[in-house]
């Protein structure tokens, strides 16, 4: 174990203000210092990526009057995965006076998280939530309504009043609509410059400062540098690790990862967040696995046949030879418990035998009650359009059979690290959206990832990446400049290197060898013994991918394969460390469950005396041991308890 | 089941491209049509050949980045994104034809691949609220009637996938620059850029070499997300209007 | 842009022009008298606040301005369409298994050539018994005898019943298309605007086809 890590010196986040929670944020944001707007003209802001978190970041520091240069992978940056979120975003608006306030989101976030995030950035979270909601209705966001025309809100998995606002079941297509627009506009006046089809490659650090990205123009294959005064990573999370998630194809870790290796300490890698309402896997052909909004779970009942190997049409099974587990299990939250919570729960059951559907690898999500108890039509009018997803993928009617879900990858909670104004360990480098590690601990909840990627981009980095910039113009550099130089050499040496192995398995083969390692060791539940063995596999398979990759092609086109290959490349070393994370944090809390820690009824076991800190990770070298430095955890206003939805 | 693909490659933009057929056996009902293209992509990797480049990204039909004619149909046969398209739509023996979007807006980039830059620069031209980060009013401030909601909704959904400019006999960007005139006209937060948007965006349309819309309604029925013909006219409506006024 | 509002309001000044047209040819179940007075009134309209054909060239103008109109504009966004559609050689799509289009209709379809088709008849139509160059089965003064010599040959007939009916799918397009081009459609008159479309060209296409039919089976004249 201890040849896997070595351990440094502590860390600690020295922006965060001291004083009464409620007042921090306003504490910082005098505290920062300002750059007149005369002055920002002269500097410039490269952004990574063009979700929720970056897209809003781009349209607002170019409005604000910063020189913004902005890459995305896709063709157009409406297109990043912040899209396909369905569900809704939280805000502590207290629009229904069910004794919401700023401080329950605040409360409920952080025992959400499973007491692993920091209280301080989660306050500020809460806060600013109330302002997204009012940004996203000026810009135009058509959020779901009531007769009288004010906004309408449901509640979502693990909490207990009603803060979530909604577009149908397209809620992130709609906000990241909104920021796209926002992000055009600036395009359109000229402050802020978007590359598509550029895919970051290396992070150029110049005097230990963030100084500029390379990039490989995906069309041409031209590897081209970009150099600002500062560097914003918004690219997402990692959860393609696993190859089957729910996450667009293209996702990847390559520009944290990039980062990582530049000397980012990359945090709690370990916590995944496993989505409890996917369609189950059909053949070993798929290639990524769809997510049915959570928000299901408001009407929907979870069940399994009480007896193993039932494989009646479930239609057919009475009610009291069903085993509604959740709702047994835990009577008050019932089929509204996190997410971390339901997937184990399913995994149970099917680990006992009584899934259901191909593999048994699956649960019965019915809505039988529902249609009885609201009409057909208010079903329709509710989920509609998550219905037909369903029938459209799986070719069933779940107005008349049970749906069939299954828990798959959805979120990674870790993430670069990142200070209180989320900035990284490398001055100048700041890191947004699920990007970063900070505000969802080991857990997320439902409806919190848009809350977040929104906050991040619209209100907070916005008023602190400020604080660093006024020491700015920094030093000119340029594609001369060793560094940079040296970083464009290291990218076209990795190029020529994936295209000359010429070997005999297709990238994708690795890919899913990889991810079913994952999945199998460093998934649901996780062992010791899972994890090691989990390691010495990605090891061998990291070689033999650089020994008998195949990619096809030349890099001066449009080359997927070659594409992909990168990526996949840093999915071994980021697996490695997952791995690593999960093995050395020796308790279960929140999306990281390991079989050695769990209560006598199967519940998460957090062990606070040793693991309350976040374990953020230093690189070394490929396969060389990193290091580990801790950042203490302290709860000043949260008592922290082992969580209990029963 | 096996199918022959008869797909468009063409390797770069300036090449002429042509149609290559393939066989694709072992096909299951249950594959998606993006799926499909993976498994004959790992057998020409394999076999050392370039395999066929295809925009995708989502897999779930909300992110727009799929999208090629099937047997001369946008997206193909069933009204939906290619990526939520099954095989399950076909029949064993079948011959399928797999062609980019065409039009002079969208070049090709490589084999299915197209640019659609153009949709951005629609956008670009007037396609938003300005409203800066900030400045915004409580969202209860100003109450929006269901009905607008709803239909603002609709319109919103668009994906911008491009669908409608390949079905369309003329190639016109109509019903995506509608839906998005739709969109914010609908909602109280749109009305004081109104009158420009409408200029502005069909102006880019124009300037983008779609064509123009005749109304013969391709686009509306294969669009994945069901935008309503019904946009062109009110986009037409508050086309006529702001130019009869001069609110330009 | 303002192409296509210019071929809506063109498209309606015609449809118009047609009705009246219309009606006016159905007077020929009056008899020699009745037509012919007809025909003559019409030089006569507005007078005296007119001079003699007077208003019949004001509408004259105006309808050759609208077919200008209607034609340079349906030319230029054909044109457009040609070149916005990128087809590499003959076709757009190389796959055959689409021809006819999702769901479009086959007026949709026909509207361009079948344009041309209508304005070539115009022409034909005009030296026929307008100026009486052409005269088929013998010239007259009086339009009466003129219509009635030209209808008892089938070839005529044949060639007016080939016109009508490419202008009916004409106008089964170009009226749907003209309420949508000039913003009256909404999700809920969508399918009574198609069907008053079809109406309307159907009862056109007939009118016009009643006389000379009637004439060539021996009910006129």
């Amino acid at each position: 174990m201890t040849e896997l890590y070595t351990e440094g010196a502590p860390i600690q986040d020295e922006k965060a203000p001291d004083g009464p929670i409620a007042e921090r944020w306003d504490k910082r944001r005098f505290s920062a210092k300002l750059v007149n707007p005369a002055n920002r003209r002269k500097l410039s802001v490269i952004i990574v990526g063009t979700g929720l978190a970056g897209a809003s970041a781009a349209a607002t520091l170019g409005e604000a009057g910063y020189n913004v240069t902005s890459f995305c992978y896709q063709d157009s940056p409406r297109r990043a995965h912040s899209i396909a979120a369905q569900g809704g975003i939280n805000a502590a608006k207290n629009y229904r006076n069910d004794g919401d306030s700023i401080y329950r989101l605040f409360y409920d976030t952080v025992k959400g998280g499973d007491f692993r995030s920091r209280e301080s950035n989660v306050y500020r979270l809460s806060q600013v939530s109330v302002e997204i909601i009012d940004q996203c209705v000026a810009q135009g966001v058509p959020f779901a309504r009531e007769y009288g025309g004010l906004l309408d809100n449901r509640s979502f998995g693990g909490v207990q009043v009603s803060r979530t606002f909604y577009a149908r079941g397209q809620t992130g297509q709609q906000l990241l609509i909104g920021a796209y627009q926002a992000l055009e506009r600036q395009i359109a006046a000229g402050t802020v410059t978007m590359h598509t089809r550029h895919e970051m490659l290396e992070l150029i650090v110049v005097d230990g400062k963030a100084r500029g990205v390379i990039v490989r123009d995906m069309v041409t294959g031209e590897v081209e540098s970009h150099f600002a005064d500062a560097v914003v990573l918004a690219s997402g999370g990692y959860g393609n690790v696993f190859f089957l998630s729910t996450n667009a194809m293209g996702c990847n870790v390559t520009a944290t990862w990039r980062a990582h290796r530049k000397g980012a300490l990359f945090a709690n890698p370990c916590y995944t967040q496993i989505h409890p309402t996917c369609i189950p896997v059909s053949g070993d052909y798929q290639s990524k696995l769809t997510l049915m909004s959570e928000s299901l779970r408001n009407d929907g009942r979870i069940w399994v046949p009480k007896e193993i190997g039932d494989d009646r049409d479930p239609r057919q099974i009475p009610e009291e030879e069903r085993d509604y587990y959740l709702e047994r299990a835990y009577p008050s939250f019932g089929n509204l418990v996190p997410r971390d919570i339901a997937s184990r729960a399913a995994k149970n059951v099917c680990d006992e035998g009584r899934g259901v559907g191909p593999g048994g690898l699956g649960v019965y999500l019915d809505f039988a009650d529902a249609i009885k108890r609201m009409g057909r039509p208010a079903v329709e009018a509710k989920y509609g359009n998550l219905f037909d997803m369903y029938q459209r993928i799986t070719g069933e009617n779940p107005y008349e059979t049970p749906m069939r879900i299954y828990p798959a990858v959805h979120y990674t909670m870790g993430g670069l690290w990142v200070d209180y104004d989320l900035q990284s360990n490398i001055p100048g480098l700041f890191v947004t959206g699920e990007a970063n590690f900070s505000d969802h601990g080991a857990n997320r909840l439902g409806a919190s990832a848009l809350m977040q990627g929104l906050a991040d981009g619209y209100f907070v980095l916005p008023n602190t990446i400020n604080d660093y910039l006024s020491a700015g113009p920094f030093e000119k550099v340029d594609e001369d400049t060793p560094e940079a130089k040296e970083a464009a050499e290291a990218v076209r040496a990795r190029i020529d290197k994936l295209l000359s192995i010429n070997g005999s398995r297709t990238v994708d083969s690795f890919h899913k060898e990889l991810g079913s390692i994952m999945w199998e060791y460093c998934g649901m539940e996780r062992t010791e013994e899972g994890l090691y063995k989990a390691i010495d596999r990605i090891r061998g398979l990291r070689d033999e991918f650089w020994r008998d990759v195949k990619v096809t092609g030349v890099n001066e086109e449009l080359n997927q394969t070659l594409e992909r290959a990168g990526r996949v490349a840093d999915f071994f070393e980021l697996a490695e460390l997952m791995c690593i994370d999960a093995l050395h944090r020796r308790e279960s809390c929140g999306g990281h469950f390991r079989a050695e820690s769990q209560t006598e009824d199967g519940e998460a076991l957090r062990h606070d005396d040793e693991f309350a800190y976040v374990a953020a990770w230093e690189f070394t070298g490929t396969g060389e041991s990193p290091v580990l430095h801790k950042e203490n955890l302290e709860y000043e206003y949260v008592e922290m308890k082992q969580r209990s939805y029963k | 089941m096996n199918i022959t693909l008869r797909v468009w490659r063409q390797k770069g933009k300036d090449d002429e491209g042509r149609m290559v057929s393939y066989q694709v056996e072992d096909v299951s009902q249950d594959m998606s049509f993006l799926e499909m293209l993976d498994v004959l992509n790992e057998k020409l990797t394999v076999a050392g050949e370039d395999p066929i480049a295809f925009d995708h990204d989502c897999r779930e039909g909300i992110c727009g980045a799929c999208g090629v004619v099937i047997n001369g149909i946008a997206h193909g046969p069933e009204v939906t994104t290619t990526c939520q398209l099954h095989m399950r739509s076909f029949k064993d023996g079948d011959t399928i034809d797999v062609e980019p979007w065409r039009a002079k807006a969208f070049p090709v980039i490589k084999d299915l691949v197209v640019d659609r830059g153009s949709l951005d620069r629609i956008i670009q031209a007037g396609g938003y609220i300005s409203a800066p980060t900030g400045t915004a009013p409580d969202a209860h401030a100003v109450p929006v009637p269901k009905t607008d909601a709803d239909r603002a909704f609709d319109a919103a959904t668009c994906i911008g996938c491009g669908a409608c400019v390949a079905a369309c006999p003329n190639a016109s960007g109509m019903l995506f620059t509608a839906a998005k005139v739709t969109h914010l006209g609908m909602l109280p937060q749109g009305q004081p850029e109104r009158a420009a948007r409408v200029v502005k965006m069909v102006n880019q349309h124009d300037e983008e070499d779609f064509g123009g819309c005749t109304n013969i309604g391709e686009c509306a029925a294969v669009c994945p997300k069901g935008i309503p013909l019904d946009t062109i006219s009110q986009l037409n409506k508050d086309l006529l209007g702001s130019l009869a006024s001069g609110k330009m | 842009m303002a192409l296509k509002s210019a071929m809506a309001v063109t498209g309606v000044i015609l449809v118009l022009f047609l009705i009246a047209h219309m009606y006016g040819n159905l007077m020929v179940f009056g008899g020699q008298e009745v037509f012919d007075n007809y025909a003559h009134h019409l030089r006569e309209l507005g007078e005296p606040m007119l001079p003699h054909e007077g208003a019949l060239w004001i509408i004259r103008v105006v309808l050759l301005a609208s077919v200008l109109i209607h034609a340079y504009a349906a030319f230029t966004l054909w044109a457009r369409a040609r070149r916005a559609r990128a087809a590499t050689g003959v076709r757009r799509y190389q796959s055959t298994q689409n021809k006819k289009g999702v769901q479009r209709s086959y007026a949709s379809f026909t509207m361009r050539w079948g344009g041309v088709i209508v304005i070539l008849f115009v022409v034909y139509h005009l030296l026929h018994f307008t100026t009486n160059h052409i005269a088929p089965g013998g010239a007259s003064d009086s339009p009466y005898q003129r219509v009635v010599n030209g209808f008892e040959i089938w070839w005529v007939v044949l060639s007016y019943l080939i016109a009508m009916l490419a202008v009916g799918l004409h106008l089964r397009h170009g009226i749907w298309s003209a309420t949508q081009t000039l913003g009256q459609n909404k999700a809920g008159r969508q399918r009574g605007l198609n069907v008053i479309a079809t109406a309307i060209a159907a009862v056109i296409t007939v009118g016009f086809l009643v006389p000379p039919f009637s004439i060539f089976f021996g009910l006129v004249g």
